[in-house]
């Protein structure tokens, strides 16, 4: 079977869990012996050797990798693509090349990839997310192949429900109901779509996440001595409430002074949260880590003694497996899509700062709590591989060629 | 001749709320009482007070019909304080005189295994209250979830009872029966009934299992099985919780009406009767010595204590509490010494069970916290505030020395 598959983003160059995703399900799909050529908006040029050399290094033989030339980076809302353009000489010199603004750019990108359906040769295409919906639907067209798209987040995720960008929004409804069928990585993404763009429910999968593997450890870690460290990572953005972490980090060190917190990530609400933390009076013991990548990732995981997920609107949420991974206990918000799948883990709303600190206080107070999270945590997430929600893929493929 | 010996257990928790961190040293009430008031009068409503109601007239219809009871003194304690009817009612089967009490532990506790002298007193206590609320004297004892062996049944017969309950597990039971009494290794003349834990639990976990193949269990097949001891045994114990009828197994399952027919039924047999444990132990001699020598119990596939004591959390927990015996003691404060025995109660450590993740779903079932770890936290900050209460009684009664 042969699949084309449209992203937005790959390791080493993602900004997120979709790139992690991406490259976990294509090479469970490649397990599964499906081939996979996965189309990226942006692979940047110096870099590109790196990024094929990686494929192969990763063994994933049968995923083929194509450029298309755009601008575009992914979670990039529109105002910051505008950004970006005012900023990046290079892209004001070739306008001929990158779209006046982030919906002309979808729509550019969705034209060339569009082209890639007719001379790759494809069973069914398969997109993520809502930047790629275009370029599923022309390749549809061209084609004439049927069209899965795969929701990982929608507009009500990314903004919080407030402010939702029509038009994102008009497009996330145009590919959801031009899909033959619909894969949602949560119940709690399902429910969205049904919800709030109409989708009939047996139109729509769940196909929960995976892990990767990976027994690296790491130790010495300079900021550990008497300290105990509690860990964010992720995008700071509104989605993913950085703001409660730092409401939280305030309550608890007024219970507990030896606490460090520390925020790995950057995104549009970082200035904002540096500011915070110096206006709660806790910004010397908040650290901003900024983007982490690679090993880096692993190890502020094994540095801290606990990793808390405070997102408001959480389609799935990888990193607490990533944690758990780690043997790093997680305290996980309600309002995500993992927590339908993990139990050894604490659980709690992203508004309840109460209840947060509380279960801060008591994992980082109890050793006993601690380590039954962590030894917990660890066995559990050895359930998860990429093979089965590749292998769940593959019937959805195999339902839709068969027209059910 | 079969006599069949159907004893009932009635408790309900005094479920602890969730205590935080903010509550440490603050507040110092630790109780769920409107979770507690509207559960038991949940399950009066449900279970109790039907079901007595059902006994009450199978106790009027048929002269030969007799049943034991066992309750928790901190059920009789909720009974008086939200819904006195329901004690009532019990209390109106008390007084035909073909219902026996039977004694245990006034908290549900594991006092046994922690504190003889602490389990000595709990036993008088309960002791105590039955002889005030029903005018009855026990006999016969049974322990915390039918925990039991060799040297409990010494302890037990040393404080003056005639028998003791215990499981039928086949893992101490091997070839032998558990249709006969027996007398346990190393006490004199105390004998031992054990549970049949498959008849009983045909009716207490299978009754409206549709995957069961006996499903639907008649009146008839049932009786049958009984009937089918005749020859092969003296009794069949039918020992469960009394909230098998109408709680575990719901009304419209039918398990009243079973039970309304099953007496008539089995009377038809001319080899058949009903007998209380005392009865029992008057009426039939012990067949053998059974050597128990490790502790059982009557939970879950392992019957053992795994469920109260089987991880790190749930040890940490019970030892923790233990500990502040001798001080509680010392500081004669009646408010401290009933919130730490209120705290003994097994169902606290159940609560903090992490089997269950793999192990089916009947802990979460009466789990009132979100998972173990939830329950562990609060627990030790209750504990915590105990600790403080306890230091600030030494520091204003100086006359006590204590010394930790």
């Amino acid at each position: 079977m042969k699949v084309l598959m449209f992203g937005w983003e790959f390791p080493p160059f993602n900004t997120g869990g979709l790139g992690t995703a991406c490259y976990g399900l294509t090479k469970g799909l490649a397990h599964n012996g499906v081939n996979v050529t996965f189309v990226l908006p942006h692979i940047p040029e110096k870099a590109k050797s790196d990024f094929v050399k990686l494929i192969s290094a990763g063994n994933i033989s049968k995923i083929k990798l194509r450029g298309v030339k755009t601008n575009l980076v992914g979670y990039m809302t529109s105002e910051e693509y505008r950004r970006s353009l005012l900023l990046n000489k290079a892209a004001s010199k070739r306008r001929d090349i990158y779209g006046r603004d982030l919906f002309a750019e979808v729509y550019r990108y969705s034209l060339q990839a569009g082209l890639i359906a007719r001379y790759e040769p494809h069973d069914l295409i398969h997109c993520h997310d809502w930047m790629t919906y275009q370029a599923g639907i022309k390749a549809r067209k061209i084609s004439g192949k049927p069209l899965v798209i795969h929701v990982h987040a929608t507009e009500f995720d990314r903004t919080g429900g407030h402010g939702v960008n029509q038009a994102v929004y008009n497009i996330e409804r145009e590919g959801m109901h031009a899909a033959d069928s619909i894969i949602a990585v949560s119940n709690f993404t399902k429910n969205r779509i049904v919800e709030h763009y109409g989708i009939d429910p047996m139109k729509v999968q769940v196909v929960h996440n995976a892990i990767e593997f990976n027994g690296d450890q790491y130790g010495d870690f300079g900021l550990k001595k008497g300290n105990k460290v509690v860990l964010f990572m992720g995008r700071v953005t509104l989605q993913k409430g950085p703001d409660y972490f730092l409401y939280t980090a305030k309550r608890v060190l007024e219970i507990d002074p030896n606490v460090r917190f520390i925020i790995a990530g950057s995104g549009d609400m970082t200035a904002s949260m540096i500011e915070k933390a110096a206006d709660l009076g806790i910004a010397d013991k908040v650290l901003f880590a900024g983007f982490l990548r690679g090993p880096d990732i692993d190890r502020a995981y094994q540095m801290a003694d606990l990793y808390v997920m405070p997102s408001v609107s959480e389609p799935f949420g990888l990193t607490p497996l990533e944690a758990m991974r780690n043997k790093t206990p997680v305290i996980i918000s309600k309002q995500s899509g993992v927590s339908e799948v993990i139990n050894n883990c604490l659980k709690s709303d992203f508004w309840d700062i109460d209840r947060m600190t509380n279960q801060i206080i008591g994992v980082l107070r109890y050793k006993e709590a601690h380590e039954a999270l962590k030894e917990g945590g660890y066995q559990e997430v050895q359930k998860f591989n990429w093979d089965e929600p590749a292998r769940k893929c593959v019937e959805v493929y195999n339902r839709v060629l068969r027209g059910i | 001749m079969v006599s069949v010996c159907f004893y009932f257990q009635v408790h309900q928790p005094h479920r602890l709320r969730n205590y935080t961190v903010f509550d440490i040293g603050k507040n110092h009430d630790y109780y769920d009482e409107n979770k507690n008031r509207n559960i038991l009068n949940k399950v009066a409503n449900k279970c109790y007070i039907p079901t007595n109601k059902v006994m009450l007239s199978l106790l009027k219809k048929y002269p030969e019909f007799k049943v034991a009871y066992s309750f928790t003194g901190i059920v009789l304690e909720q009974f008086e304080n939200f819904n006195p009817e329901a004690l009532n009612t019990f209390q109106q089967l008390v007084d035909t005189g073909r219902v026996e009490i039977l004694d245990e532990t006034y908290h549900h506790s594991l006092a046994f295994l922690y504190s003889k002298e602490e389990f000595k007193e709990q036993v008088n206590m309960h002791s105590r209250k039955i002889r005030k609320l029903f005018g009855f004297k026990p006999q016969v004892f049974r322990n915390t979830e039918l925990i039991y062996n060799n040297e409990l049944a010494k302890f037990v017969e040393d404080l003056g009872y005639k028998g003791i309950l215990s499981e039928g597990a086949d893992h101490i039971l091997g070839w032998r029966s558990p249709n006969f009494l027996y007398r346990p290794m190393t006490t004199n003349k105390i004998k031992l009934l054990l549970k049949n834990y498959r008849l009983s639990d045909d009716i207490a976990f299978r009754f409206s299992n549709k995957g069961w193949k006996e499903h639907p269990l008649t009146v008839g097949k049932y009786t049958q099985w009984i009937n089918a001891v005749n020859g092969n045994g003296n009794c069949v114990n039918l020992f469960m919780d009394y909230e098998t009828f109408g709680e575990h197994q719901w009304e419209d399952t039918g398990i009243f009406e079973f039970m309304r027919h099953l007496p008539g039924e089995l009377l038809r047999h001319p080899d058949n009767n009903f007998m209380m444990p005392s009865e029992l132990i008057k009426n039939y001699n012990s067949v053998a010595e059974l050597d128990i020598h490790n502790l059982i119990s009557w939970a879950d596939v392992e019957r053992d204590l795994s469920a109260w004591l089987g991880n790190r959390m749930q040890q940490s927990a019970v030892h923790s509490l233990y500990q502040l015996e001798k001080d509680i003691k010392l500081s004669n404060n009646e408010k401290l010494l009933s919130d730490w025995r209120k705290m003994q109660t097994s169902d606290n450590f159940y609560y903090m069970c992490t089997k269950w993740f793999n192990d089916g779903d009947v802990h979460k079932y009466f789990n009132p916290y979100d998972n173990p770890y939830e329950s562990f936290i609060s627990f030790m900050n209750i504990l915590n505030d105990l600790r403080i209460r306890l230091d600030g009684q030494k520091a204003t009664v100086p006359s006590v020395q204590i010394s930790r």
